[in-house]
């Protein structure tokens, strides 16, 4: 006998499905929101470093036009601070260029250095590099202090301003009527892509290019060591290693040292590199280093799994047809798993380029990426900084020029990882073998 | 193939090169953080106006800096070290063991501490030491007792001050700063308001009134501050109550979202320290490595530099960004001359 009232209409849903049905909703929507405020935290956060960022790449300059003697070039070449000497010929120079655009404006000598920035060593370089450009009439495309661009931008106001050694409001009035005049006019600012970093006092000097070829040197290193003795001690592990006591204790300290903070390698790296090896402080080559001892556990896990993944019957067929072990694995098994060992290098690469902490103990942060190197052993050996340390640097300066530089200097570092990232991803849709 | 071909040759390279280079073109400067904007401006018109190579600047703190300095002689250690106080006898003792025994010592200008608010916070316009002593001590003087901080407020021991909860970023324990806040504030307001007596009547020895003195809250009332003073400016924004603890540069730098308090009645300017009319102030050094002088290229180059009246002047770039320039320069220029060490003995 069956009791036909547990039976009920297929097209009515008991409360029991009901609850499922709703919980399995309710579940769904979690996701959603979660993805919704993973979402909302990627806007706000680009948003920010966007709006933050973008100042860094315009650039305010003063156009002017001069001629300089033969012997006023002598004369400052002669002097201690010769820098300076230029930038006063230039401002002495600055009642003939009014005249001759037929500006009328009051203005002092103390007025026009408030409102320049370090101009002097691009001046200086100019004429040390162009020789013949002395006695002729040359126009330049002057940096103003970061104040006055500030003005420019909207950050600095006639309401914000105190008056201090730095900017007086008056000085305002001479902008206003200067820009009106087309002597003041902003443009892109290649020097920041291109540049070196500056003093303190210089923030519209400052660039983020020496530390890129910093970096650049860096994640050389990292990926000529790390990729042959990371994918070597896989190889190693995964398909020739004996199982015992001594290769799980040595795989379970690979995982523990991808999970080491990363300053403790910096300081490792000070020890062993730089005080035992004596290697010079501030070179790539020695962060470099440091680096690949970072980026080693996170290559060698990435290409186990990679290994791992290529079937074992491509193994047995390789064996089977009389292959050595050796010839199964350089012939079959690291071709199938390439793709995959590339993509984790590429992430790790990308995580040793974001890395400061290490940096700072082997004297990479601080005023360091003032010069080009001049070769690759220069670029390996010469002190210079990396890109996130330069971040680092200009974030504590106390001028605001500095902060907007930081930020930019983020958006050039966003651009690469995301360029690595992308080439991870194109590997790897390219390569990529289903079984 | 090729790959391991590329990685072996790249390898020989770094390690040939490595061997190479070793010769040190360039002067190596660490330390103060204080130092570390007046040291980059130097170094950056250093560069830009001879034909050395730019110093490489880092930063760390006044004793981190003097810690690697008297690590040793020789290209890897650096040449010059920045600090914003003077070398004591346990640095020296440190670089004797180390074969640092030649150590020329440059001051360079003073440095202006001020004590700063949010320029539309509570009206934090004057202060004197034995307010800060008041608000931050741990044990203070009330009614003749010298009793655990009990005030809350500033104006509840000083009714021109304003009813507002006292909250103060300080330098943390590991800046040159972080000791002039001490003995030029705490102290002298601890003395002021007598509390220093009455904890020595109490039977306590002078040293140890001393150490009760400049010992402060925390709690969250005093919140110490180990980065950089951008990072006691964010803790400011965030904070209408709160007083900070600044470089006189930083501060000019930032007089926008900043207003200054007096010290004693006296504003603090570049004139105001320069005429030691503002009791804050401290002297700012560097030590130079004699035995590298000759060896580094540049090194003393550098200093002279530094030190020479169109930078390190009254009308220089030093003292444009804040530094307030030595009167005595002259004498510095003449030790740096003649190289004059320290009498380490």
């Amino acid at each position: 006998m069956t009791d036909t009232s547990k039976f009920t209409s297929l097209k009515v849903q008991d409360p029991r499905t009901k609850k499922r049905n709703a919980a399995e909703k309710r579940f769904r929507a979690y996701g959603i929101v979660a993805i919704a405020i993973g979402g909302l935290f990627l806007a706000a956060l680009t948003f920010t470093i966007v709006k933050s960022g973008l100042p860094a790449f315009t650039q305010y300059v003063m156009k002017l036009e001069v001629t300089l003697s033969q012997e006023q070039f002598d004369d400052a070449e002669s002097q201690l601070l010769k820098t300076a000497v230029y930038r006063d010929i230039f401002i002495d120079n600055f009642s003939e260029q009014l005249d001759a655009n037929g500006v009328d404006v009051e203005y002092d000598a103390a007025a026009l250095e408030r409102l320049l920035g370090k101009v002097g060593g691009d001046i200086r370089t100019h004429y040390r590099e162009n020789p013949d450009d002395i006695g002729q009439p040359t126009t330049f495309q002057l940096q103003l202090s970061s104040r006055v661009e500030g003005y420019f931008r909207g950050r600095v106001t006639r309401d914000t301003l105190v008056d201090s050694r730095f900017l007086e409001k008056a000085d305002l009035d001479i902008v206003d009527v200067l820009r009106d005049a087309g002597l003041m006019t902003g443009r892109f600012n290649w020097a920041f892509l291109t540049g070196k970093d500056s003093g303190v006092d210089n923030p519209g000097g400052a660039g983020i290019g020496a530390s890129v070829i910093g970096s650049f040197f860096m994640m050389l290193v990292v990926l000529f060591l790390s990729l042959p003795i990371g994918v070597a001690a896989s190889i190693y592990l995964e398909e020739f290693a004996p199982k015992n006591r001594f290769t799980d204790l040595v795989e379970v300290n690979i995982s523990n040292l991808a999970a080491v903070p990363s300053i403790v390698f910096g300081i490792l790296g000070l020890s062993v590199f730089i005080q035992f090896m004596h290697l010079p402080q501030s070179a790539p080559l020695v962060g470099g280093l440091v680096l690949t001892l970072m980026t080693l556990p996170t290559i060698i896990i990435s290409t186990r799994a990679s290994l791992k993944s290529v079937p074992p019957s491509i193994r047995d067929a390789a064996l089977g047809i009389g292959a050595s072990k050796m010839q199964s694995v350089t012939h079959h098994v690291l071709p199938l798993a390439m793709p995959g060992i590339l993509t984790g290098t590429i992430i790790g690469l990308a995580q040793a380029l974001g890395e400061t902490a290490p940096l700072l103990l082997i004297g990479m942060v601080g005023f360091v990426a003032r010069e080009y190197p001049d070769g690759v052993a220069s670029g390996f050996l010469d002190p210079n900084s990396a890109m996130p340390a330069q971040i680092y640097t200009w974030a504590a300066r106390a001028d605001v020029g500095f902060y907007e530089k930081a930020w930019g200097g983020i958006i050039v570092l966003l651009v690469f990882l995301l360029l690595m990232n992308a080439i991870a991803i194109f590997l790897r849709k390219k390569f990529e073998r289903r079984w | 193939m090729s790959v391991l071909k590329m990685t072996a040759s790249t390898l020989a390279i770094a390690a040939i090169s490595a061997t190479a280079a070793t010769a040190r073109e360039n002067v190596q400067i660490a330390g103060s953080s204080t130092v570390l904007p007046y040291a980059s401006i130097v170094a950056e018109a250093f560069g830009d106006n001879t034909d050395f190579p730019t110093p490489v600047v880092e930063s760390g703190g006044s004793s981190a800096g003097l810690k690697r300095f008297c690590e040793g002689v020789g290209e890897n250690t650096i040449d010059i070290a920045n600090s914003s106080r003077p070398i004591r006898d346990s640095d020296i003792e440190l670089c004797l063991e180390n074969g640092v025994t030649d150590i020329i010592e440059v001051r360079i200008g003073y440095d202006g501490i001020v004590f700063a608010s949010q320029i539309d916070g509570p009206a934090y316009t004057a202060f004197e030491p034995a307010d800060i002593f008041n608000a931050l001590g741990a044990t203070v003087l009330v009614d003749g007792e010298v009793v655990a901080n009990p005030h809350t407020q500033w104006a509840d021991f000083n009714a021109d001050l304003p009813a507002d909860d006292i909250v103060a970023f300080i330098p943390g324990t590991k800046h040159g700063t972080r000791e002039v806040f001490e003995d030029k504030v705490l102290l002298v307001g601890c003395e002021e308001t007598g509390a220093m007596a009455a904890m020595m009547e109490s039977g306590m020895s002078e040293d140890d009134a001393e150490d009760a003195c400049i010992e402060v809250r925390g709690n969250g009332i005093t919140v110490d501050i180990d980065g950089d003073y951008t990072e006691t400016l964010a803790r400011i924004e965030a904070n209408p109550n709160g007083v900070g603890v600044f470089g006189l540069a930083f501060y000019e730098n930032n007089t926008d979202s900043l207003k200054v308090a007096t010290m004693g009645g006296v504003e603090p300017t570049t004139e105001t320290i320069a005429a030691g009319d503002y009791p804050v102030s401290r002297p700012l050094f560097f030590f130079i490595k004699q035995a590298h002088i000759g060896v580094i290229p540049g090194v003393k180059e550098f200093a002279q530099f530094f030190i020479a009246d169109e930078i390190a002047g009254p009308d220089g770039p030093l003292a444009q960004y804040g530094l307030v320039s030595d009167p005595e320069l002259a004498a510095t220029q003449a030790t740096v001359e003649t190289e004059e060490t320290l009498d380490v003995n």
